[in-house]
């Protein structure tokens, strides 16, 4: 069965591998990918252990339909306590390691220790070995891979690898597999390289048994007609997640020259058609048929040739409206810098903006920068920045240490113009005239970011109808809903599904664009019972389902409250409130978060989660999801 | 009519659900060493090509087989081994020039694409187009179509390009 796969505990300091198998009683509780990653990280990190020293443990995991017929069933998570922001780290990728870690006979994998030197993890059909990665050191991410699968002998290994980036310990930089597909925030690239930790390959023959293979096979089938049947997912086969951009820039919802403006104009060749004149096609990660990843040659410059794929949303922003900057072949170029570094594209893009403001501002001059001309709009100034932050060199060095520690070191009034959130950047959108979107970067548990739980949908103006539909399951709700995304009411409990539905997906091992993130009509708990009984055999409710994720979502809640976290973390930066958006729409045009109406959605989401006025889980929640005792050091 | 598969590798994404679907269809499991087709990549250079059985009209690993194992399903087109009659000695895999003669290690038995019994899995999963399952009667015309649309696509530029410069 999918779930007689194993937990691996490696050892690196002293070379030692120990497996055990994972008890269904773990995920009845957990499922697994994030969910029992979470448990796993509150349970093996000692309080107030370094980021970057041995006392971390770095996670890898399959989620619990990884690699089964759930479409998109691609994902693997990656978690450790964040050098970036000292809370928790995790992050999700696609691609194919996932289902090869799965075939290969392991589910999770828990790192603990530093290698005296550069390793690599080869895992193969239930084997692990710790091997020498020197040769590998100071490789970029796509060499490693590809250096890897010759000394193996095998083109079909899926390799996980840091760049150069990681093992300069940036702050930022993520774990890499395939071409693009990035474990990107938080900066796990970072922990790894502390461990001297460079890559993990896995190859696998061992079968993953579905529960009901002919019911699964038709169900699977079903599932990816309600996906590919939207109307959103039908763009994004075309223009991946770039048509995000086109919408919300001529909206006014994007983050402009740091975070000066919400929109950028005449920037036609940025637009994601232009870019699309660029694709020779789109790459689909394991099983999916959204497909969004543009597949591109670099056509001028000193990557001429270079088959890259991507870019991303996050790419256009951060190579483009955040920094400035108007002209593809930056994005081409960033895009590609990124990936090859192993750097967060989005935090690399927000720091160099983030610069770029202070350079406008005197905060940071020349003599700092030593000469670099970081005014916004300077191609050449962006992507020297991009080799100088994974080289850890000139002023790169210093915003390798992410935004906190970046802003202590130029000191000055530098801390006023970042646009962070307990440590890490904000994704390049504005969420000024949007309540709902402003809620879920200010309470994220890993710091400002979207893919916690974003309830995007809220932005589509649905009936009240058709979001109470799709807010009231599994769990009531009858407070209030509105289909205006300028409203403060009711927005607390469309931000709590969706943090609810995103640990569920990455729980489970499935894509965000499989379920309610960007359309209404996705798969969500409704469907999941089926999917999950028909490849593990195993029964849950939607509820069940709901109440793994719950107790998931308030361990990572439990561990940011260990590491320091206090209610004043769960804000926006001053910005928000104190500067009007100046661009864009009618309707998003003037828009500033209120500072009251604010402290009430705070107020609200507490007391919907059932925490106490400090945002502390209550006791009586914790024993609703039996979390009283923890760390029970189950596993 | 019988009908054909036909791979388009420009549109193929390299997903790989077509191993999984066909894993699972022959034996019950997902496993891509299972599986009767592959998708081979050169990942790092961009390149993507789905391997499957051609059941080919004048078929080498048929007309090498020592213990005539090998036929064709007059229902479907497809070339079928009987594993009554197969002995086990791989010679079809040695002469396949596709590479889509496949070995299962778990039953020690030679594996090809059986075109599912004329409901090819594959093709039905795949959104893309990549694989396509046609009549042969339509082949040439699906063809003809494709060549003709990058050809007036280049006539399309080069006409724009001629009238640019006046």
């Amino acid at each position: 069965m999918a779930l007689s796969r194993k937990i691996a505990y490696i050892d690196l300091t002293n070379r030692r591998v120990r497996t055990a198998p994972i008890p269904l009683e773990m995920r009845k509780l957990y499922l697994g990918g994030r969910g029992l990653d979470m448990y796993l990280l509150y349970n093996h990190v000692k309080p107030g252990a370094d980021p970057l020293g041995p006392d971390n443990v770095a996670l890898v995991s399959a989620g619990l339909l990884t690699g089964t017929l759930a479409t998109a069933s691609a994902r693997t998570h990656v978690a450790g306590k964040s050098p970036l922001t000292g809370f928790v780290g995790s992050a999700n990728m696609g691609g194919f390691f996932g289902p090869e870690l799965r075939m290969a006979g392991f589910d999770h994998l828990v790192i603990t220790g530093k290698a005296d030197g550069p390793v690599y993890l080869w895992i193969h059909d239930g084997e692990i070995e710790i091997r020498d990665a020197s040769h590998l050191w100071g490789r970029d991410a796509h060499q490693t891979q590809t250096m890897v699968r010759q000394e193996l002998g095998d083109d079909d290994i899926q390799v996980m690898t840091i760049g150069v980036a990681g093992e300069n310990l940036v702050r930022f930089a993520c774990v890499m597999t395939s071409l693009k597909n990035a474990a990107g925030r938080t900066g796990m690239g970072a922990l790894w390289g502390s461990k001297n930790l460079k890559a993990i390959a896995a190859r696998g023959r061992m079968d993953i048994k579905l529960a009901f293979p002919e019911e699964a096979l038709e169900y699977n089938k079903e599932i990816i007609t309600q996906v590919t049947s939207a109307k959103v997912s039908k763009t994004m086969q075309k223009l991946g997640t770039l048509f995000i951009w086109g919408t919300t820039n001529s909206t006014g919802l994007v983050r402009v020259r740091n975070f000066q403006s919400n929109q950028i104009p005449y920037a036609d060749d940025i637009e994601p058609e232009s870019i699309e004149e660029e694709m020779i096609g789109t790459a689909g990660c394991f099983g999916c048929q959204v497909h969004c990843r543009g597949r591109y040659f670099i056509k001028k410059g000193p990557y001429t040739g270079a088959y890259v794929e991507g870019p991303e949303y996050t790419s256009l922003g951060a190579f483009g409206a955040e920094v400035g900057c108007t002209t593809k072949q930056t994005v081409l170029v960033g895009n590609h810098l990124v990936n090859m570094y192993g750097l967060d594209t989005l935090e690399t893009g927000s720091m160099i903006a983030w610069a770029m403001e202070l350079f406008e501002k005197g905060i940071l001059t020349e003599k700092d920068t030593d000469g670099l001309d970081l005014r916004f709009g300077n191609d050449e100034a962006v992507i020297e920045a991009v080799h100088q932050i994974a080289q850890r060199r000139g002023i790169g060095d210093i915003l390798a240490e992410g935004p906190l520690k970046a802003a202590e070191k130029i000191g000055k009034d530098a801390i006023k113009y970042l646009i962070h959130v307990k440590g890490m950047s904000n994704l390049h959108s504005d969420e000024r005239p949007t309540p709902a979107l402003a809620l879920n970067i200010a309470t994220a548990s890993r710091g400002s970011d979207h893919l916690r739980s974003r309830p995007a949908i809220d932005l589509y103006h649905l009936p009240e109808k058709v979001l109470r539909k799709i807010y009231g399951n599994p769990v009531p709700y009858d407070g209030p809903l509105t289909s205006d995304y300028r409203d403060y009411e009711g927005k607390p409990w469309e931000v709590i599904w969706q943090e609810m539905c995103y640990e569920a997906v990455d729980c489970l091992g499935i894509c965000k664009y499989h379920t309610v993130f960007l359309g209404p009509n996705m798969p969500n708990f409704s469907e999941w019972p089926r999917l999950i009984q028909l490849n593990t055999g195993l029964e849950l409710t939607s509820k069940d389902i709901w109440d793994c994720a719950d107790r998931a979502y308030t361990l990572e809640r439990l561990f940011n409250l260990r590491e320091g976290l206090t209610r004043e973390m769960d804000w926006l930066p001053d910005r928000y409130f104190d500067e009007k958006t100046d661009r864009g729409l009618p309707v998003v045009r003037g828009k500033s978060i209120d500072r009251e109406e604010f402290k009430k959605m705070i107020d609200e989401y507490y007391k919907l989660h059932e925490w106490d006025e400090k945002g502390r889980p209550t006791k009586k929640k914790l024993e609703a999801l039996g979390l009283q005792d923890e760390p029970t050091h189950k596993l | 009519m019988s009908k054909i598969l036909v791979i388009n590798p420009e549109k193929c994404t390299g997903c790989r659900l077509c191993e999984q679907v066909c894993s699972v269809k022959h034996e019950r499991v997902v496993n891509f060493y299972r599986a009767r087709i592959r998708v081979v990549k050169w990942e790092m250079e961009g390149k993507i090509l789905p391997v499957v059985c051609q059941q080919c009209e004048d078929a080498p690993c048929m007309a090498a087989c020592p213990a005539h194992a090998i036929a064709r399903n007059p229902e479907t087109g497809a070339l079928e081994v009987n594993y009554d009659l197969c002995i086990g000695c791989r010679t079809c895999m040695n002469v396949c020039p596709f590479g889509a003669m496949g070995f299962d290690w778990v039953t020690n038995r030679v594996i090809k694409c059986d075109l599912c019994g004329g409901d090819p899995q594959c093709a039905r999963f795949c959104e893309t187009g990549a694989i396509l399952y046609v009549d042969k009667a339509e082949l040439s015309g699906i063809k003809q179509r494709k060549g003709a649309e990058s050809l007036m696509d280049l006539m399309t530029k080069v006409t724009t390009a001629i009238s640019a410069a006046g």
